[in-house]
């Protein structure tokens, strides 16, 4: 078979045959294929990624496990990790979704957590466009659909519309668990003399190849792809938890590893290498679905739920006895043993005979040509007032409030289980999600988000921008940050401009994490995410996590209480540039996001913390998307009382309302703690905009507005 | 002997179908304008080894009485073909 | 007397009603696997919990009627002792014939998770008699297949022999099929048997248990029960 067929350039293919002194097999040149697409190498990324500052005092486990660890106090830990599933959703919606979310739940549980919550992403084209709804439902319905069998509650997320994905729709999942810190489950713990278990579903065809069908921009006919789609099962993946969370709590286990991307073959060489053993695998002993499977099927298969366990030989009687106790099937497939040779058997010959270290970590990074683009002048070119004079502001106000990315998500969070589990606090629909730890009493603070606009127009002011507005929502509660995750979801990086805007965003990310000392325990990276030559904008997206100690009390939005002073703490150089109101109300977004503040954000961060611990405030809700007018319409809503807000300017803008950026929340203080707010704010950028009370929400410049017609607007009703 | 038996499953005559009205009116949307009414059941092939028909029969109704239909809510019939 | 919460495989919400049972009402619990055949000693109270016991396949909670441990568990019941399904364990109920009716798919054909308002119309059994007759509570509802269903004469005998402990009702306290979220037939959310030791309901009263999690009127329930247990 020619190495092109299997996804391989020249280059490696000459560094595969100089490795090992030899031409590989077909099934071992299918396994390079696939393990060092995109997709599984990161061979495009890895050098970016480097960027990112890794450590920090509460990570416990940091990149390169399953999934990053930090400290959740008292002995636990908190797992946790976003992953893509663009191009399977685009595919199948349905399936796409629901894999996408059983694959990062068994991320979570190969580090021996608990899955605790999930939070998605989602990016759909145009609103309204018969695709768009064909891509959404589906989606929404996969997500819940298997979230909500497996037990875990979708606790929150972020969803944006805009053209560009119509046909290249983005779906990011995120997991949280909880694991006892003194048993964190390792990749580097097998020892040779171990044993190799699988265990869970059969092993069919799923997937075959779909890493490194990952890789491959999407083609006209996305029908025939359907065969490389996987089909999840959410209840025999419920059962793999109980089983491999029973196996650690009896001590079986020494290593584990789920399997996503090149099935057994990824996760039993990960192992190998990390452990630094080597592995006879037999494929004839793997439980198959399908009859007649060659080996390289076995070995690449990504049939859904199946962990693979490593464990002493004392130990795999009672191993097996838990595979028959749920009903799961447990089967002996191979064994560790010294040196670094990754052996895969069948029929009694050795089909595949490799350096562990060189499938999973031995594909040579690629330096892609890196330009920036040539209309970036044009894009950012703008004037300010140019798009702001002459609008009618109550228009775009409820036109924003009612906007597909804007508007309440109930329709689509009211399909999650977002109860499960009796740790939600803070449920879908708030700026940031609330769960508590019950074994200690901490609350764990989570959040989402990813701002493709800001980084179309400059990515690292985006990036920088995304990550800093990921953390604001956690302080804002009394959250101190613990470390971040995230998923760089990119076009093709062969194209040098969108390769530069790749790697701005990343650098943009990694400088707000490096200013914000919030360390990046894991990732993922999708790139290719483009049809037919129309690319995503850059979606970095960030998932932040936070806790706030026992017994302290969050502070948290939806509290305004009649009488209470509206302050707006925050810098005044928020900016049209980027914002929702530029491209939901204009449509066309232009100019540049406003450029970092790193001091500014940890004196915001320190105060607010300050004011969530003094418990003067009654409500505090962070500037996101859509402004000061959207945070004000937002409370009002969720409190069920209006306001009188008050500017300082003569007339009001729409900069004023709609402006995005910077550290920036709205707090509601109640009148006897006023003083007590201000001097926690003295020095810092704050005034005070109004008053609660009544059923209706003034601001000046616009009609008054009542509660019934911004909850209708908003609801969409 | 090896049989195939296929039980069909259908809501019983009286029984809410939800899903059959949602698949009415979205046929009717798209200009199926002559159906008049639809309802949804449940397809099940059992593989099952037998003496004979007759006995595969017997023990496909058997399955049925046990777990496969809710008699509550739904009727069944069942057909009989050979591997 | 103590509890038992029996596990399914995919039950979900075994843990919840164990921490509702033993860490917030402190009551002494236990959990059972689906594969005993005898429940703990000395068990007065039987919860068969929410989720999605055998992934909800061929019919909600068909499967797991069908488990060895519900012979004890019809025992339990024909004793006399307490017997509560949630959710799917409603439908568990219903599909074991311990309590009439089946559960239907919402109407909307969508899972539905939500808070949900409840009329608590019968107060003398051991599950509800901390309430007042004619309170309206709030316990959040989270599932597919929740439209009670009986045939209408059927439904008129369990209505007059005053089976039905909850209905859907509005904040203000009207009840009825108006309120019901999913289309239940008469707004039934939970009903007894005709014993009042077996009742089923599909909204979540674990889930209301501790204003941290923003509500706690599931506490009449477990204080209800606690009385009966500790009675005996």
């Amino acid at each position: 078979m020619d190495f092109r067929k299997a996804g391989l350039l020249e280059t490696e293919y000459g560094a595969i045959c100089m490795e090992l002194d030899r031409e590989p097999n077909e099934t071992e040149l299918k396994i390079f294929g696939v393990m060092w697409s995109e997709h599984c190498s990161y061979k495009s990324s890895r050098p970016l990624l480097r960027l990112f500052p890794k450590e920090g005092p509460a990570v416990l486990k940091g990149v390169g496990e399953n999934a990053g660890v930090v400290d959740a106090g008292d002995g636990w830990g908190l797992a946790f990790k976003v992953e893509s599933h663009n191009h399977p959703s685009a595919v199948e919606p349905y399936q796409g979704a629901a894999t996408g979310v059983g694959g990062i739940i068994r991320d979570i549980l190969a580090m021996g957590a608990r899955p605790m919550a999930s939070m998605d992403g989602l990016f759909f084209g145009k609103p309204g466009s018969p695709k768009t709804a064909i891509l959404s439902n589906g989606i929404v319905k996969g997500v819940g659909g298997y979230g909500n069998c497996v037990g875990v509650p979708t606790v929150g997320g972020k969803t944006l519309y805009d053209a560009h994905y119509e046909d290249n729709p983005l779906l990011n999942a995120f997991c949280i668990g909880l694991v006892d810190s003194s048993r964190i489950v390792s990749s580097q713990t097998a020892e040779p003399g171990n044993l190799v278990v699988l265990l869970g579903s059969r092993t069919g065809r799923d997937g075959i190849g779909g890493a490194a069908f990952a890789s491959v921009e999407l083609g006209e006919d996305t029908k025939s792809s359907r065969p490389q789609v996987q089909i999840g099962d959410p209840f025999v993946e419920k059962l793999l938890i109980e089983a491999c969370l029973e196996a650690l709590d009896l001590g079986l286990v020494t290593s584990m590893q789920d399997m996503g991307a090149a099935g057994i073959t990824s996760s039993a060489s990960e192992i190998a290498a990390k452990s630094g053993v080597g592995m006879v695998i037999d494929l004839d002993s793997v439980p198959l679905r399908e009859p007649d499977m060659s080996a390289w099927e076995i070995a690449l298969s990504e049939s859904q739920e199946r962990m693979l366990l490593i464990v002493r030989p004392e130990k795999l009687d009672q191993v097996l006895a838990l595979g028959r106790k749920w009903d799961l099937e447990a089967a002996l497939i191979g064994k560790t043993v010294e040196g670094d040779r990754f052996i895969l058997e069948k029929g009694g010959t050795v089909a595949v005979d490799l350096p562990a270290s060189l499938i999973g970590g031995g594909c040579p990074e690629i330096d892609w040509p890196s330009a920036r683009p040539s209309e970036l002048e044009a894009r950012q070119a703008y004037e300010p007032g140019e798009d702001t004079t002459g609008r009618n502001l109550e228009s775009d106000l409820l036109g924003l409030l009612s906007s597909p990315s804007l508007r309440d998500k109930t329709w689509i969070t009211r399909q999650y289980d977002s109860m499960v589990q009796v740790n939600t606090v803070m449920g879908p629909g708030a700026p940031v999600s609330l769960v508590r730890i019950k074994e200690n009493g901490n609350l764990v603070a989570l959040t989402m988000e990813a701002l493709p606009w800001a980084c179309h127009l400059d990515p690292f002011r985006g990036g920088y921008e995304t990550m800093a507005r990921s953390l604001r929502p956690i302080w804002l509660t009394g959250a101190r940050h613990l470390g971040m995750t995230n998923c760089l979801n990119f076009p093709s990086p062969e194209n040098r401009e969108q390769f530069w805007e790749f790697a701005e965003s990343v650098r943009g990310l990694a400088e707000c994490c490096k200013d914000l000392s919030c360390p990046v325990v894991s990732g993922n990276v999708s790139l290719y995410n483009e049809t037919a030559g129309s690319p995503i904008l850059p979606t970095p997206l960030v998932c932040s996590v936070g806790l706030i100690p026992a017994g302290r009390k969050a502070l948290l939005p939806g509290g305004w209480k009649e009488g209470d002073v509206l302050y707006l703490a925050g810098m005044d150089n928020a900016a049209i540039p980027g914002s929702h109101f530029q491209a939901t109300r204009i449509g066309k977004i232009a100019g540049r996001p406003i450029p970092p503040s790193p001091e500014m954000e940890l004196d915001f961060m320190e105060r607010a913390l300050r004011t969530a611990e003094m418990e003067i405030a009654d409500s505090a809700i962070p500037i996101l998307g859509g402004g000061l007018g959207i945070a004000l319409c937002k409370e009002a809503v969720s409190s069920k009382i209006g306001a009188d807000v008050r500017f300082e300017t003569p007339t009001t803008s729409p900069v004023t309302l709609f402006a995005e950026g910077g550290a920036r929340a709205l707090y509601a203080v109640p009148q006897r703690n006023a003083f007590a707010f201000l001097q926690v704010w003295k020095g810092f950028p704050l005034r005070r905009i109004g008053t609660v009370g009544g059923d209706e929400l003034r601001i000046p410049g616009i009609p008054p507005q009542s509660l019934k017609r911004l909850e209708e607007t908003w609801r969409g009703d | 002997m090896r049989f195939r038996a296929h039980v069909l499953v259908s809501l019983k005559e009286g029984v809410l179908d939800t899903q059959g009205k949602a698949v009415l009116v979205s046929l009717r949307n798209m200009g199926h304008s002559n159906v008049s009414d639809v309802r949804v059941g449940k397809s099940i092939e059992v593989t099952v080894e037998g003496a004979s028909k007759e006995d595969a029969v017997r023990q496909v109704e058997a399955m049925c009485d046990d777990l496969l239909v809710n008699p509550l809510i739904e009727s069944r019939s069942v057909t009989l073909g050979e591997f | 007397m103590k509890a038992a919460v029996v596990v399914f495989p995919g039950s979900n919400c075994d843990r919840d009603v164990l921490h509702a049972l033993r860490d917030v009402a402190g009551i002494q619990t236990s959990a059972v696997w689906h594969k005993e055949t005898s429940l703990p000693e000395n068990t007065g109270l039987v919860v068969l919990p929410g989720g999605f016991s055998y992934g909800d396949y061929l019919r909600s909670g068909a499967m797991a009627a069908r488990s060895p441990i519900l012979g004890a568990v019809r025992e339990h019941a024909r004793i006399g002792r307490l017997v509560l399904g949630i959710c799917n364990g409603f439908q568990v109920l219903t599909e074991a014939g311990l309590l009439p009716g089946a559960l239907l798919a919402n109407s909307s054909l969508e899972f539905i998770c939500s808070p949900c308002f409840l009329k608590v119309e019968k107060t003398d059994t051991p599950f509800t008699n901390a309430y007042r007759t004619g309170e309206i509570v709030q316990f959040p509802i989270a599932h597919h297949e929740g439209l009670f269903f009986l045939p209408e004469e059927e439904l008129d005998d369990l209505e007059n022999r005053g089976q039905v402990v909850f209905r859907y009702a509005s904040p203000e306290g009207n009840a009825g099929p108006d309120y019901s979220p999913n289309g239940a037939l008469n707004g039934i959310a939970g009903i007894v048997n005709r014993g009042g030791n077996v009742l089923g309901l599909m909204p979540h009263p674990e889930r209301a248990s501790e204003d941290i999690l923003g509500c706690s009127d599931g506490l009449g329930m477990w204080n209800s029960v606690k009385s009966w247990l500790e009675g005996r």
